[in-house]
């Protein structure tokens, strides 16, 4: 998949979920990620943030070592 | 008189309308019969058998009291009061066949014959004609009036009247394509007047003139009935007892002589019908009076648009191909099956086991829905299943899931007969939901409030007695904005239900959410610049839902298929729980879905993430549920959803896809990337009735079986489980469930189903929500509401009463996010997309029938504002562009739309609007966002280059090889 729709996806979830309140937020993003992205897709969200995760929300980068 | 059992057919006509009240006991010719105080004495008779004689009334209508012919006499009243019209009183004394009544009937009727052409015989209602069977109940044997030869007692039925052409005679009108209207049979018993305005609420009928001039009349003078405001329900046709109104299918076929209860295919309200045939030849469908979705009423399309199940592009053979440049081989269903099952296993050998998957169909039964996930889950041994419902209604899903427990909708249909304030947010019910349309109107017009939330000024924003109270035309992608400053002004101006809250939700949370939207950047004023929505307006629509009485909330496309689909969502059920309207009649969250089964299709697992009920494919003990009824191993992550797959393909790891009964190259969005998905798969199985546009990429079509053709059930919207019927044998060989099971078998899996009604127990085995029901109790009852289980035996109509699935009701914020899909200065209009009445998603039913005479053609509306500054003229050919492609249609020009938006419909294949939508989606279900895309319009002079080119491939691609070559 195209790097940045990968990114955009992945900013969108990290946008609706720092909204929200509590301390959790990153882990809510692994959480959605963990459950509804299949495991090839969050493999290549993994690979690509180690490349080059500059255009990835902060809390995206939070949330990866937890997907 | 309970022990009084007469074998009547229970869907007689009884007179009159069933209503509610303290019992009242009354004698009918000596029987003593107690029915509810109100009811008429008409309907008391006929409780008891006794079918008093009657022509002007019916049973889904007002009485109406014109025809004279039900008088009876009553002891202690003068005269002889018609019945239809007269309430009964407790201790009252009838009597129906007394000689003065007798007589008064048959002068009636003897009136009524003498102005009537006696051509019985040839007649297309003989046999079906309730002016005949009157004639025979009174015992009418001769008549005595007769016309002198000068003519000077005139009739409506001769075209000549001596050698003068008659005034009073009026041609037939066959204009509309499904039924007649020959005003020389009409009795002006007024009963299609009253069906087009009480049933169907369109207003579209009329009695022009006056006693003996009075005639019926659709629209003005000008006008015959496909230029009026019809829109062909056949509510008049079904009312009317003569030949007046007829279904040109019983004309041409004769009346018919069986028939058998199903469920209509096309849209999710899920009407039932009587499906009346002769032999396996079907005559005309009939709302079913006992259908609880629909009670008696349906639309243009499921009471007419049958005609595709006979059409001559439909493909009764298998067919396979080496490649796509190719053309159809036909072969034989074993052939057919060992080419798929070699070519699947080949990929998934070659490409791993996940490089295959399967799409379910919202259109097809749950049971054939349930075995295509089974297949990928078991056979396939991967998670890669998902559904059209993921481009709709995914958004349902997820948001009422995170907010109430459950994506169900709150209530059903019968609910909108308690509503008080009705909020209508991005759905257009009179074009895509006709049924629920009509009985919401019928609502509105006893005093319901109407609030709509649309770009558009939908008809329910004005129409025939009906008014919006307020009409919020939001700016396309701004629905978060507006339902955030509708919560923001409840909340503010402490509106709230505070005992519902405290009781029902979580107080603490809601508190945290209460500072949430309570911050000024949510109020009207400041959202106002970006939704376009007055803040008057806003706050006073709020105002309604909170304090009008019991507020619905019904929505539909326009809220789910957005960047922020499922925020919306959450925000509409923050709404309604903090007002209160949740758990009774007359409230809740209603989406409505598009297709017939796209409930179904979402509760039979469809989804890669999810078993069947909605569990999460990494629980365990779901998994272990399923693994040892089917016995074989599930794999516990989720698989691709439908952009997914083709993203994997285009990147080279996913090749085969086994695609049941659904369109996905015209209905998802981004056509050119659909299309190079596709187009890089190595094996693409269409199933389906027609060679649709997917089948442009196929290499395997697998002819499918119409709804006719099947047993199973449909899920309406309203959680119903509606029976469908095999009403005729598959005309393809196979219904769609047993194709599955041969795909399946030849893939070396044990599946040995004799009926669907095996299927359904074992998805009662599997799924806690489904777990009382089977095929037996559904003959018994007629349709039931799930959850059906031993906590709720006889269904559930109402969600959500004494508390929420998930315990507490959960306040979400909801804060409004623009899309990236932004208007500037290449794109600078925003376009969205819909539908319309008369066809269907993506057509391949409806416009092969007649109703493509209301809609040949997709157009683009735009503001007379926005196509003047481009020098576009009404049907002007326009060029509609946007960052993913162009196409080529005609422009209307209307203020349906305000400047800045356009709107167009993608039901036909040569538009193909969806190479204008692009692949922006929902941010937590990827439903595409269809109803925003920035676009540029200009003028052209026809189809564009790529629609040219679109047209020669799918004619290329639909070449079938004849025996010869
Ligand atoms: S078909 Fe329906 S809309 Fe048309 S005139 Fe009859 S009742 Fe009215
Ligand atoms: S058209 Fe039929 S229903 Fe209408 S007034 Fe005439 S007879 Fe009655
Ligand atoms: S299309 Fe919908 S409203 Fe029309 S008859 Fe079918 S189920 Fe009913
Ligand atoms: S049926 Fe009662 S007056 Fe016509």
């Amino acid at each position: 998949m195209p790097h940045e729709k990968l990114t955009r996806m992945a900013n969108q979830i990290a946008t609706f979920f720092a909204t929200q309140p509590g301390t959790d937020q990153a882990e809510r993003v692994a959480m959605h990620l963990n459950d509804f992205w299949g495991p090839e897709m969050r493999a290549e969200l993994k690979a690509q943030a180690a490349e080059d995760d500059s255009d990835l929300s902060p809390l995206v980068k939070e949330a990866i070592p937890l997907i | 008189m309970k022990d009084f059992i007469i074998p009547w057919d229970d869907d007689r006509d009884m007179g009159t309308k069933a209503v509610q009240g303290a019992p009242v006991t009354l004698t009918v010719d000596g029987f003593e019969v107690t029915v509810p105080e109100g009811t008429s004495v008409m309907r008391a008779a006929s409780e008891i058998g006794m079918q008093i004689p009657k022509l002007c009334a019916s049973d889904n209508l007002e009485a109406f009291g014109s025809c004279r012919l039900c008088v009876v006499e009553i002891e202690g009243r003068r005269g002889t009061p018609a019945s239809c019209t007269t309430p009964v009183a407790e201790g009252m004394v009838v009597r129906t066949q007394s000689s003065k009544v007798k007589k008064i009937r048959k002068g009636v009727m003897e009136l009524y014959i003498s102005d009537h052409p006696l051509d019985c015989l040839t007649c297309a209602a003989n046999g079906d004609c309730e002016l005949q069977d009157m004639a025979g109940a009174v015992g009418l044997r001769d008549v005595r009036y007769e016309a002198p030869e000068d003519g000077s007692l005139i009739n409506h039925f001769e075209q000549r009247q001596g050698d003068q052409p008659n005034p009073e005679w009026i041609a037939k009108d066959d204009s509309n394509p499904y039924f007649t209207y020959d005003p020389s049979k009409c009795i002006v018993c007024n009963r299609c007047v009253r069906a087009c305005e009480e049933v169907q609420g369109t207003f579209a009928l009329t009695i022009e003139g006056r006693g003996f001039d009075s005639r019926v009349s659709a629209g003005g003078p000008a006008n015959d009935f496909l230029t009026s405001d019809c829109v062909s329900c056949g509510a008049c046709v079904q009312a009317c007892p003569t030949a007046t109104l007829q279904e040109k299918s019983v004309i041409e076929l004769g009346t018919p002589e069986r028939s058998v209860v199903t469920t209509c295919a096309y849209c999710g309200v899920g009407c039932s019908f009587k499906a009346e045939l002769n032999g396996d030849e079907l005559v005309r469908m009939t709302p079913y009076k006992h259908g609880e979705a629909n009670r008696g009423h349906s639309c243009v399309k499921g009471r007419f648009a049958w005609g595709y199940a006979n059409h001559q592009d439909r493909i009764m053979n298998p067919m396979i191909r080496d490649s796509i440049d190719e053309p159809w081989k036909e072969v034989s269903w074993d052939e057919a099956m060992t080419f798929t099952a070699n070519r699947m296993r080949g990929l998934q050998e070659k490409y791993g086991r996940k490089s295959i998957g399967v799409i379910t169909s919202s259109r097809c039964t749950n049971e054939e829905t349930y075995l295509v996930q089974k297949l990928a889950r078991g056979v396939f041994m991967n998670n890669n299943t998902d559904t059209c419902a993921r481009v709709c209604h995914s958004p349902t899903g997820y948001g009422l899931g995170q907010t109430f427990g459950t994506s169900a909708g709150t209530q059903n249909f019968d609910s909108v007969e308690h509503v008080d304030v009705a909020v209508i947010i991005g759905a257009n019910p009179t074009d895509a939901h006709p049924v629920f349309a009509s009985r919401l109107k019928k609502r509105v017009r006893a005093g319901a409030k109407l609030i709509v939330v649309d770009p558009r000024k939908t008809d329910v924003v004005r129409s025939a007695h009906i008014e919006a109270a307020h009409h919020l035309p939001l700016r396309p992608g701004t629905n978060v904005a507006v339902v955030t400053a509708l919560a923001h002004v409840i909340v503010t101006e402490k509106i709230y239900d505070e005992d519902f809250i405290r009781e029902r939700c979580d107080w603490d949370e809601f508190q945290d959410y209460a500072a949430f939207v309570s911050d000024p950047r949510h109020s009207p004023e400041m959202t106002e610049v970006l939704t376009g929505v007055p803040a008057e307006e806003l706050r006073k629509a709020a105002r309604l839902y909170a304090q009008g009485g019991n507020g619905a909330i019904y929505y539909g496309l326009g809220v789910t298929e957005h960047s922020q689909g499922s925020t919306t969502v959450m925000g509409i059920a923050n709404l309604a729980m903090m007002t209160g309207n949740i758990g009774r009649e007359g409230v809740g969250v209603n989406p409505l879905r598009g297709q017939n089964n796209v409930q179904g299709s979402c509760d039979m697992g469809s989804f890669p993430h999810e078993l069947p009920g909605y569990r999460h494919v990494k629980g365990d003990e779901v998994r272990a549920l399923f693994e040892s009824k089917w016995n074989v191993k599930i794999d516990p992550e989720p698989g691709l959803r439908i952009p997914n797959m083709l993203d994997a393909a285009v990147s080279g790891s996913f090749k085969g896809l086994y695609c049941q009964g659904e369109d996905i190259l015209q209905s998802d969005p981004d056509t050119h990337h659909v299309q190079a998905g596709l187009a890089a798969m190595e094996c693409v199985i269409v199933h389906d009735l027609f060679l649709n546009e997917t089948a442009n990429y196929a290499h395997v079509f697998l002819p499918g079986s119409t709804f006719l053709e099947k047993d199973g059930t449909f899920t309406n919207a309203e959680r119903r489980i509606n029976r469908v019927r095999e009403v005729m044998k598959p005309k393809n060989g196979y219904a769609d469930w047993e194709v599955t099971q041969l795909l399946a078998q030849a893939m070396g899996a044990d599946w040995n189903y004799s009926h669907p009604s095996e299927i359904m127990d074992e998805i009662a085995e599997t799924t806690p929500g489904f777990a009382n029901v089977n095929y037996e109790m559904l003959d018994a009852r007629g349709s039931v509401q799930w959850p059906c289980n031993d906590a709720a035996p006889d269904g559930s109509p109402i969600m959500h009463i004494d508390g929420f699935v998930r315990g507490k009701g959960r306040f979400i914020n909801t804060e409004y996010v623009a899309t990236d899909e932004r208007t500037g200065p290449r794109f600078p209009l925003l376009l969205t997309t819909g539908r319309i009445l008369s066809q269907y998603n993506v057509g391949a039913q409806t416009r092969r029938t007649e109703n493509s005479i209301w809609h040949s053609e997709d157009v683009l509306e735009i503001h007379p504002h926005d196509a003047e500054v481009r020098g576009i003229k009404e049907g002007d050919w326009i060029k509609l562009a946007s960052r993913a492609g162009e196409t080529a249609l005609r422009a209307t020009l209307t203020d349906k739309v305000v400047p800045g938006v356009v709107y167009t419909t993608f039901h036909h294949p040569d538009t193909q609007a969806n190479v204008i939508t692009t692949d922006f989606s929902d941010w937590a279900t990827n439903c595409p966002e269809y109803k925003v895309t920035a676009v540029q319009v200009g003028l052209s002079n026809g189809p564009t280059e790529w629609q040219r080119e679109y047209n020669e491939q799918a004619a290329r691609s639909r070449r079938i090889q004849t025996a010869a070559e």
